[in-house]
């Protein structure tokens, strides 16, 4: 049993800590901490869905390649690309070739023109999609020079320009947000070097007597860093917490969405934000990441603090 | 075990606190330390608390000169020295028994292996009771006999008391003095520092005098 007057060491199994923790600011400490890891840890979690997204798009585009044929005066369109589908399937590297129906092509249009429009009287050209087994630099040269053989005006896109802009996108998405997180824990580090420069000058009569009874800065300086660990810890799980449940929230949601007409859009918004499990170690990693750095922080403060008083 | 020769310290540019101070403390002595208030006493307290260095002269422990020490160096002497305070420096959310265990606890020992050791010098110094008694619900007297015993738990070489009889009655300040009698007794030198001059009559012991700086011996 503990009173303000006695306390019996035994009882509790283990001696009190020798920093007072009524001295060394706590709950305030954490709140910041928390919001920081939560920056952080959300900045990580972004990178890392648009990581994922930029690598899909990728991906996808990585084996597929589109034939345009643009109608011409004095030509057969129809005739022209059924040329082109046949010069594009005797080529090596294409493992599978499709002209694109009419009805296709008006749906890919409709974004612009509109559902229904009479696309006859518009100069409409014909899309045929590849599907590449082998696009090197020596196949697309060839399937090149075979199109201009049978067809003149068709086109060869292998979306290399869009590709390399979604690769220079991505880049910019991971410096910003590597950017984001350095500051974010700068300010982290700021903040825990404050809170120990006042926690060291509210214990200077304790950190004077361990002085006096023998005690070495590290340990003096192990005695604040081990207490800031602690509050970087609940405030960094806090914080990664809050993230890791909005990330995992978006993905639930979005699948509720999908469950009702009309939901459809609003599902594939959320689940744009849906991260994979290597999202979720990133964000673990972030917010132990961030504790550490408390501490770390700490000790250092603490280090340059002691050298001030001696 | 500590020398002092033409020792000098002033704070900043301000003039000399400490003046050609010279003196030795050796193995199993006592001495007094007085001199009226503003003599420089707490400047020299602090240089032998090794928290200041002076400004000329060598300061010397154990054969090691104090100018010279690393952090570390002045941590691993201050472990070979007890020192007392006035006002007793006890930590206040620790128990009687944590503080006096303190200086084993920051030399990183397990605690098995000094509780009995604690609680036989408390029960030594008449705190045998109130082991588990916290700082602000003690007396002056038990204060500073917990002070006495955080001072002496490591078995120092030499102990420092910094007037450690100015905060309680007459009766017990002959009681302490006779304690630390007691420690010159077992082989622990001490440099008693008070202006107490009754107190001092009590024992006969060599005095360092402090008077504007200057010290002076008085046998």
């Amino acid at each position: 049993m503990s009173t303000n007057e006695t306390r019996d060491p035994t009882l509790f199994g283990e001696q009190a800590p020798i920093l007072p923790s009524e001295s060394v600011s706590g709950g305030s400490l954490i709140a910041v901490i928390a919001i920081m890891s939560f920056l952080a840890t959300l900045t990580v979690g972004f990178v890392r869905i648009a990581n994922i997204s930029a690598e899909d798009w990728r991906g996808e585009l990585s084996n597929e390649m589109t034939i345009q044929v643009k109608p011409a005066e004095g030509r057969d369109l129809d005739s022209d690309a059924n040329k082109a589908l046949a010069a594009a399937q005797k080529s090596p590297g294409v493992a599978d070739a499709r002209i694109y129906t009419k009805e296709e092509t008006e749906k890919l249009l409709e974004p612009w023109l509109g559902a229904g429009a009479d696309l006859k009287s518009l100069p409409v050209p014909r899309l045929i999609r590849l599907h590449m087994s082998d696009r090197s630099e020596k196949n697309i040269a060839a399937l090149r020079y075979a199109l201009s053989q049978s067809v003149p005006g068709a086109v060869l896109n292998d979306h290399y320009s869009f590709s390399s802009r979604l690769t220079a996108i991505s880049h910019t998405v991971w410096f910003s947000g590597m950017t984001i997180l350095a500051l974010v824990l700068s300010a982290t580090v700021l903040s825990v070097s404050f809170a120990t420069r006042g926690a060291v000058a509210g214990t200077r009569a304790t950190v004077e007597v361990l002085h006096f009874v023998g005690a070495r800065n590290s340990y003096i300086a192990h005695l604040f860093q081990r207490h800031f660990l602690k509050l970087g810890l609940k405030g960094a799980v806090i914080g990664g917490a809050i993230a890791a449940l909005l990330f995992a929230l978006s993905r639930f949601i979005s699948r509720l969405f999908n469950l009702f007409a009309g939901g459809g859009d609003a599902a594939f918004l959320l689940s744009s934000v849906s991260l994979d499990a290597r999202g979720y170690f990133e964000i673990a990693a972030t917010a132990l990441f961030v504790a550490l750095i408390a501490a770390i922080g700490s000790r250092l403060t603490v280090y340059s603090t002691l050298r001030s008083i001696d | 075990m500590i020398r002092f020769e033409n020792v000098g310290l002033r704070y900043g540019q301000g003039t000399e606190v400490l003046k050609d101070i010279s003196f030795r403390v050796m193995p199993n002595s006592f001495q007094f330390l007085t001199g009226p208030s503003g003599a420089g006493k707490t400047s020299l307290l602090r240089l032998l608390f090794l928290s200041l260095r002076p400004t000329r002269g060598l300061i010397t422990f154990f054969d090691r000169d104090a100018t010279r020490l690393k952090p570390n160096e002045v941590a691993a002497l201050r472990r070979r020295i007890g020192i007392v305070f006035q006002d007793f420096r006890l930590l206040d959310h620790l128990t009687t028994y944590e503080n006096v265990a303190l200086p084993f606890r920051v030399a990183g020992r397990e605690e098995a292996s000094y509780r009995a050791e604690v609680v036989e010098l408390l029960r030594w110094v008449g705190l045998g009771e109130r082991l588990n008694a916290l700082p602000p619900v003690l007396s002056g007297g038990e204060k500073q006999r917990a002070a006495i015993a955080r001072a002496l738990i490591v078995r120092p070489e030499l102990l420092l008391a910094d007037e450690p009889t100015g905060n309680v009655d007459p009766p017990l300040a002959k009681r302490l003095l006779r304690l630390f009698v007691e420690l010159k007794k077992s082989g622990t030198a001490v440099l008693f520092a008070t202006h107490d001059v009754v107190l001092m009559d009590q024992y006969d012991a060599p005095r360092l005098v402090l008077n504007e700086g200057r010290l002076y011996y008085d046998q």
